[in-house]
């Protein structure tokens, strides 16, 4: 009777609180509200920590030495997604209700989670940014008009590493009859350089292998006695989260050389390599930005953030995706800030910060202003153009720390842009969608 | 004092028969249903519908499809996801194929593929039982998704291996919104509902449960066993391929493969146990219980934290919301082995002596 009692009240409980459930806190009257889908804990929590305590530490700058966005302050509320596409759209969901003008934009940094939300953010007028990630022909804004994959997509990241490769054997026409494995995360964000690679491939002459490995990817043996009968020449390496390191530490055992191993940007941070110890010594890895904290911006996060006890982890700050996250911020300020010229300095709603996207403009000057410098490169984006420069930059793990091991340069973009215009064609036609841009 | 039959004279065999013999308990249901189909559209928010509702109703189905197999036919099955993604692949494919096709019938042929691919993945229950079997299914789980995205043509050729579901259009009449998508779930499901209900009332389902009890003793008074666990395969299968093809077409309408893992197995899997093994009632519950706790107390955390102003980081609440989920299902299987079902059960008899007891 006693335990049937507490059961009754536990039930009780629960059925109280699921009604209570919709009553959302109310977001501060007047501020700009960001919606954060985030994750720091489940496989891949170290990765999403670190990309998005950066973003959050720039939202918070902005607030702290600036007052906001020309005097309106962002307010904003986390949701734990653990990188799994239900909780992500679970999560949009909540979020998006939080206030009245919207969640600004998302950054979903899940590929999945971007499939997932793909179909909803045109009908609920709010913009999706993906930061080198996510669906590569959305690319093409006239089919996908509300989602933005800036600054570099995977195809470009592909072809990047493909001409990196090509300026390593001294010139691409060298690349004739050489053997390259793409050992590749299995699900869609592994998948998604494939049409790509098979053309370049295709194009160059070089052979290649295409080898996946199931999620979450911390056994790879067989995949590397696969490699080691093979012999390839480079290995492209699209990990993702203890597949990298485990990786790396697997290539060391079976003996291939990991300079002669690049990376894939998500590959590329320092909980890759940090995790693969001496191993990863030589590594290449393209990436997006630079890390590092020689950057005047770092130092006013530092004073105004962290000074106040305001930051996240004050370790974070400086590592690859601590800087990407932190990009990712400035790029949705910068948004916010081109929808305010035009629509006056209030809060942006999903409709106005989706404009303020499409013409976005973030020149050197501009970068410099804000203290960024080199860390990205600069973007400009069209209605036809959702993706913006390209440029990849490659860095090698040397003594502990990402050194550049390039210029910023790009890969194939004219093939690129025929192919994502054919893809996100052939996705318009699936969906019924005619193509066009938005208006204001 | 409410919930007393006294008085209820049953004078025909179909009263008697009846899926709910007690008038309060057919009321109720008469009530739940009213609410379900007219009170919650009209209230509830989006968020509520696609976040909530929608899931835990596409859940139910699924549950309810391995609740068929594992607690009424007694098979371990560890690829509940895999026959959801069969479903998921062939509604797409049928829909894209062939031009002019209802969205319905591809459902129902995407749920008769998952059917097919069940028996096929069935037929070694006849010769190995409980966890073997449960090994022989997860060969289901790997195979299916590796299938699916090793051949491009399931996927219609994307890059990624996605599949991204159709508009869902009915008689010219388009479900676009929450509150119409949530409608097309809730009818499938509760249609699909009262068919599970009166099959294992009816020869088949007697069947099953003879089998599970005891198959030497079900084979020796004249059932026979390959037919009866294959039925059992096709039919769970066709209401895991129904769920799929609602998951990808109604919920998310674009699913990778990778999506339908193990994971999912599991979930479902946990599902039925929480809920109770062999009983419609129990999946609901259990889908409920899985799908909407843990939304319920990440919610409950994170603004406890916000009204004590603790500065929590989200992944502290979110581990915090692991251990107390993971406490409650212990607590649960400690208190009640026979999972909510069997509590609700418990719950009824008492309250037919309520408020007197003796």
């Amino acid at each position: 009777m006693g335990t049937f009692r507490i059961l009754l009240v536990a039930i009780a409980a629960a059925i109280g609180g699921l009604a209570a459930l919709p009553a959302a806190f109310a977001q501060q009257a007047g501020t700009q509200f960001v919606g954060v889908l985030s994750y720091r804990v489940g496989p891949y929590g170290a990765n999403g920590a670190a990309f998005f305590s950066g973003f959050l530490d720039y939202l918070a700058l902005v607030n702290e030495r600036d007052g906001g966005i020309n005097g309106v302050k962002l307010s904003w509320e986390e949701c734990e997604t653990e990188y799994n596409n239900a909780k992500g759209v679970e999560c949009y969901e909540r979020l998006k209700t939080r206030s009245d003008s919207g969640p600004t934009a998302i950054h979903p940094m899940s590929t999945g989670i971007t499939y997932g939300l793909i179909d909803k953010v045109p009908g609920d007028k709010i913009p999706m940014m993906t930061l080198g990630y996510g669906r590569t022909d959305a690319t093409d804004g006239r089919v996908f008009p509300w989602v933005f994959p800036i600054l570099s997509n995977y195809w470009d990241g592909a072809t990047g590493i493909v001409k990196f490769i090509g300026d390593k054997e001294g010139g691409s026409d060298k690349l004739k009859g050489k053997k390259i494995v793409l050992l590749y995360h299995d699900s869609a964000y592994g998948k998604e350089p494939h049409p790509v690679l098979e053309a370049e491939a295709a194009k160059l002459g070089f052979e290649l292998k295409m080898i996946p490995v199931p999620h979450p990817g911390n056994e790879q043996q067989s995949q590397w006695l696969q490699i080691r009968q093979y012999k390839p020449d480079w290995v492209i390496l699209w990990g993702w989260g203890v597949m990298s390191a485990t990786a790396l530490s697997t290539a060391q055992k079976v003996g291939f050389p990991r300079d002669h191993m690049v990376g894939i940007w998500w590959a590329g941070s320092e909980i890759d390599t940090q995790a693969a110890g001496p191993a990863a010594e030589g590594y290449y890895a393209a990436s997006l930005n630079l890390a590092g904290k020689d950057f005047p911006v770092i130092k006013d996060v530092e004073k105004f953030v962290y000074g106040k006890g305001k930051g996240g982890d004050a370790k974070l700050v400086g590592t690859v995706l601590w800087n990407r996250g932190f990009a990712a911020g400035m790029f949705t300020v910068e948004s916010v800030r081109t929808a305010q010229a035009k629509f006056g300095k209030k809060p942006m709603t999903g409709e106005q910060v989706r404009w303020g996207i499409e013409n976005l403009n973030v020149d050197q000057k501009r970068l410099d202003a804000l203290g960024f410098g080199t860390m990205v490169p600069p973007l400009k984006l069209t209605c036809s153009d959702h993706g913006g420069s390209g440029l990849v930059r490659f860095q090698q793990w040397e003594n502990g720390k990402w050194k550049p091991a390039s210029e910023w340069m790009s890969g194939d973009r004219a093939m690129i842009r025929k192919m994502v215009e054919d893809s996100a064609a052939k996705y318009a036609t699936e969906k019924g969608i005619t193509a066009g841009c938005l208006k204001g | 004092m409410f919930y007393r039959e006294a008085g209820q004279f049953k004078t025909t065999y179909a009263a008697d028969q009846a899926l709910f013999p007690i008038r309060q308990d057919r009321h109720a249901m008469i009530a739940l249903l009213a609410i379900a189909f007219i009170g919650v559209p009209l209230f509830a928010s989006e968020y509520w519908l696609t976040a909530l509702l929608i899931p835990f109703l596409v859940f139910a189905l699924a549950t309810l499809g391995l609740n068929i197999l594992t607690g009424y036919a007694g098979q371990l099955s560890l690829g509940t996801a895999a026959f959801m993604a069969v479903g998921a692949v062939a509604a797409y494919n049928f829909q894209l194929r062939i031009p002019g096709m209802p969205v319905l019938l591809s459902f129902v042929l995407g749920g008769a593929t998952a059917a097919l691919v069940g028996i096929a993945f069935g037929l070694p229950s006849l010769r190995i039982r409980g966890f073997y079997l449960a090994v022989a299914t997860l060969a289901a789980q790997f195979f299916i998704p590796w299938l699916v995205t090793k051949v491009g043509w399931f996927s219609n050729y994307s890059a990624s291996g996605v599949i991204s579901a159709q508009p869902i259009v009915i008689l010219g009449h388009a479900v676009d919104t929450p509150q119409k998508k949530y409608l097309l779930v809730l009818a499938i499901v509760a249609l699909l509902a009262l068919l599970a209900k009166n099959l294992v009332r009816s020869r088949i389902g007697r069947a099953w449960m003879a089998v599970r009890d005891m198959d030497v003793a079900a084979e020796v008074i004249g059932i026979r066993i390959l037919r009866t666990k294959l039925t059992a395969f096709a039919v769970s299968s066709f209401y895991c391929g129904i769920a799929g093809a609602l998951y990808a077409f109604a919920y998310l309408g674009n699913v990778e493969p990778d999506g339908f893992n193990l994971d999912l197995s599991f979930r479902i899997l946990f599902m039925v146990i929480v809920g109770g093994v062999g009983s419609v009632l129990g999946s609901f519950l259990g889908a409920a219980f899985i799908t909407l706790v843990p939304i319920l107390l990440e919610v409950l955390l994170t603004q406890g934290a916000l009204a004590f102003n603790l500065n929590l980081e989200s992944g502290v609440t979110s581990m915090a919301q692991l251990l107390v989920f993971g406490a409650l299902i212990i607590f649960f299987l400690i208190v009640e082995p026979h999972g909510l079902a069997r509590l609700w059960q418990i719950t009824k008899e008492k309250l037919r002596l309520w408020p007197f007891p003796y």
